[in-house]
């Protein structure tokens, strides 16, 4: 990737991102999606935008994940 | 929203023993509740601890947040069960409050001991931030002129101040949405706009094509 293009990666912004608000409300049902193995941002395209472009969103998703799949394999 | 919906007789197992047992009679319920609470607390320790690289917290303090996230998750689950519908596996609902626990009080010990302050301004940090290298690159130098030249001159003063807490002083969004007393949304959406702004601008001007050029 260019220096051009990694600056225009940050800039863009995507009209179907839902905001902080909504992502959070379902991050459970993201987080369950994913741990099974399904296409959670093809069900979620709003929240798949927002959470790739969201820092704070993007690390309670990483944090939910790494508890669910880590309480599934410790049991 | 994009809301989900499972029908509650789908629940599965593990999910409807929590719940059971969550409302059963005193010795069962208060039983479940120091099982779940335990969880919590191994859960936000975890997360504290992944999370320590990017906080000023750290050691006992760290362990006393993660303690007192979990403590307050709990409270916050067990007055919120009745509003758990089975979008989710109940102990991903229940790890949520206490994940977004964590992630909350982070933000607000940020201010105890920042590594930079308010209004810092560190411009000469941002061509990093996006791994551009002026010295070598003229063309990254010139960009980055422009993008300080929009944020001076064509953000609200209230865009500007976020933008430059955010992006170029790499203050942490959450901690910045503490300090100003807003939501994490509020904060979000104002960088959302700034960063359409710039690269319309950029776009206008030449510096980047307009393939693809967001809508709205």
């Amino acid at each position: 990737m260019t220096d051009l293009e990694r600056l225009d990666q940050f800039l863009r912004t995507d009209p179907r991102d839902v905001g902080c608000e909504e992502a959070t409300a379902i991050l459970h049902v993201y987080a369950d999606l994913m741990a099974a193995g399904a296409d959670a941002a093809h069900r979620y395209p709003g929240v798949a935008a927002h959470l790739q472009a969201c820092g704070p969103c993007g690390e309670d998703l990483a944090g939910l994940l790494l508890a669910v799949t880590t309480s599934r394999r410790d049991g | 929203m994009e809301g989900a919906t499972v029908p509650a007789q789908d629940l599965d197992a593990e999910s409807a023993s929590w719940l059971r047992r969550l409302h059963a009679s005193a010795g069962e319920r208060r039983k479940s509740e120091v099982e779940l609470h335990a969880r919590l607390v191994r859960i936000a320790l975890a997360e504290a601890r992944r999370r320590s690289a990017r906080t000023p917290v750290n050691g006992q303090e760290l362990d006393d947040i993660a303690n007192q996230a979990a403590d307050d998750a709990m409270l916050a689950i067990l007055a919120k069960l009745g509003d758990f519908r089975g979008e989710s596996k109940f102990i991903t609902w229940a790890y949520r409050f206490v994940i977004l626990e964590v992630s909350s009080k982070l933000g607000r010990h940020y201010w105890r001991n920042p590594p930079v302050s308010l209004d810092a301004a560190q411009w000469e940090r941002l061509p990093a931030r996006f791994g551009l290298d002026p010295a070598r690159h003229a063309e990254a130098a010139h960009i980055m002129a422009e993008v300080r030249r929009i944020v001076d001159e064509e953000l609200t003063p209230h865009q500007r101040r976020v933008f430059v807490a955010i992006v170029v002083d790499e203050i942490p969004l959450d901690a910045l949405a503490v300090k100003m007393g807003a939501e994490r949304n509020a904060i979000y959406k104002v960088i959302f706009d700034a960063r359409r702004k710039i690269r319309r601008s950029l776009v206008a001007n030449g510096y980047l094509d307009d393939q693809g050029l967001e809508h709205g």
